[in-house]
């Protein structure tokens, strides 16, 4: 398998014995966006952990470009000693880039996930989507090949949340990563997606695949077209299935 | 904007007026209890015991040999107190950073650190005038070890309080040891670093008057003074040293939360009172 990121037949047995993940197959491209719908507590995170890095598969293999990674948690994680700026300027600093370039990227990042005039606020200060933009742009600075969410948008409410979709959507096709997306949410997967793949309750397999052909870039609108309900409702089934 | 900026300067007033109010009447009614009991309880061959508020203030503190004499105590007590303190944080601080690198460390010192803290100051002041004599030493050694504890505990609490999501970030981009502790850990601990050195500082006045109560070698203290006016029945001093040694202790904890105030208020949420 190639792929900027792949696994070949990963498990994942945490030492109480519980089986997270079992043979899980799949590769995410350059230019692809795949997006994994699953049941709570199906090994989702604990999949891109592995992916990450931060955990050791139990058996199988992955192949990642871990070089400067993209990854967006569940919470924004942000420092709250620093300013929006600060914190999007956090990895390229980790990473060693000098003070300018560091400066110009963050600027670039912030410009593009739109907190442009919120640069000296402190977390404190901001709105949940706001925290999640700035999280967002701290991983952009480093032009990650591989960009990894890790259900980001799980706690913002509905309109934050499809307006932060529609600019994932819009980074993706600027930036040109290869994104693993998690989510709860069916139709954020569908309307984000290139490939979404359905994950069976634990321990967690891939149960079944969707190629998503809508073309992007993908307009609001979409949500109420009816071939995009057909494949919602189609992924919702497999879903379903995949509980019992 | 401009109409809220308006009614800014009154309401802040109003605002202070709202905060001083309160404490300035039960202030006033303990003022008015303490004349009470001066005059209506107490016959007058015993009113010694409880001098009315107007004598502590003439004697206390508008004769002057007598107000010097506090302040150079207090003054005395405030420098064991600093030198106390100073060497409570750097203590606490290096024993919180080593436990927070490893777990060995921890498990090992902290059984002892609780073992300390548990010990009652009186019992082994004794000990400690025999290893260290009855003068300044000792009265630092009584004030690290009453005021140790709770900047060790605070900060060792606030070192471990980083996000574990913030940690996993600091892995994934390859941060060693010393980049994590100073761009995660420490700043994530300053909140509760603050609030131990705020408790700390009020032991360490504490531990300044206890340690100087017990060891009256060469420079002595508030202590010593609170103990010789006691002896001598001297009601005024007695009372306007003590109420001084408060006024020492409010300061410091006044002066670590404007501190705190300072440093961290602009990103934390300040939950403490009195800044």
């Amino acid at each position: 398998m190639t792929g900027s990121l792949a696994f070949e037949e990963t498990g994942m047995v945490f030492p109480d014995g519980t089986e997270a993940l079992r043979e899980v197959s799949f590769a995410v491209d350059k230019g692809e966006f795949v997006t994994i719908v699953g049941p709570s507590g199906c090994g989702k995170s604990t999949l891109l952990k592995i992916a990450s890095g931060l955990l050791e598969p139990t058996s199988g293999q992955v192949h990642a470009d871990r070089d400067q990674l993209g990854y967006v948690f569940q919470d924004p994680t942000l420092l709250d000693w620093r300013t929006v700026r600060g914190n999007v300027e956090l990895l390229a600093e980790l990473h060693g880039v000098e003070t300018d370039e560091r400066r110009r990227l963050a600027a670039e990042a912030i410009e593009l996930v739109g907190l442009n005039g919120f640069e000296d606020h402190y977390p404190k200060s901001l709105s949940g989507g706001m925290r999640m933009r700035c999280s967002l742009a701290r991983s952009l600075t480093l032009k990650p090949p591989v960009f990894l969410f890790d259900e980001p948008f799980g706690a913002v409410d509905e309109i934050t949340r499809e307006h932060l979709n529609e600019e994932t959507q819009t980074l993706f096709r600027t930036e040109g990563f290869a994104g693993l997306f998690i989510t709860h949410s069916i139709s954020e997967a569908v309307f984000l997606s290139t490939r979404v793949l359905v994950m069976s309750a634990r321990p967690g397999r891939i149960v079944a695949e969707f190629d998503i052909e809508f073309d992007y870039p993908r307009l609001p609108k979409l949500r109420f077209d009816p071939d995009f309900a057909e494949l919602c409702g189609q992924v919702s089934i497999n879903l379903r299935g995949s509980h019992s | 904007m401009s109409e809220r900026n308006a009614i800014k300067g009154p309401g802040t007033i109003r605002n202070l007026s709202q905060r001083l109010l309160p404490p300035m009447i039960l202030g006033s009614g303990f003022v008015g209890i303490w004349y009470f009991i001066a005059y209506g309880v107490l016959e007058p061959r015993r009113r010694f015991l409880l001098r009315p508020p107007h004598e502590v203030i003439q004697v206390g503190f508008l004769e002057w040999d007598n107000f010097s004499l506090i302040l150079n105590s207090l003054w005395s007590s405030t420098k064991v107190a600093m030198m106390g303190l100073s060497i409570a944080i750097l203590i606490g601080f290096m024993l919180a950073i080593t436990m927070s690198q490893a777990k060995f460390a921890e498990r090992a010192i902290f059984p002892f650190m609780v073992t300390l803290q548990a010990i009652p100051i009186l019992a082994i002041t004794p000990l400690i005038g025999f290893w260290f004599g009855t003068g300044q030493t000792s009265r630092v050694v009584v004030c690290v070890i009453i005021s140790l504890f709770p900047i060790l505990l605070n900060t060792l609490f606030g070192l471990q309080s980083a996000d574990s999501g913030l940690h996993d970030l600091f892995t994934l981009h390859h941060a060693n040891r010393v980049t994590r502790m100073r761009k995660l850990m420490f700043p994530a601990a300053l909140p509760a670093v603050f609030a131990g050195l705020r408790i700390s500082a009020g032991l360490s006045v504490i531990g300044a008057i206890v340690g100087d109560f017990f060891f009256g070698k060469g420079d002595a203290g508030i202590g010593q003074l609170l103990r010789k006016h006691a002896s001598q029945l001297a009601g005024e001093e007695l009372l306007a040293a003590v109420i001084m040694s408060s006024a020492l202790g409010v300061t410091v904890f006044l002066f670590f939360g404007w501190l705190q105030e300072r440093s961290i208020g602009r990103w934390h949420e300040t939950t403490t009172g009195a800044g």
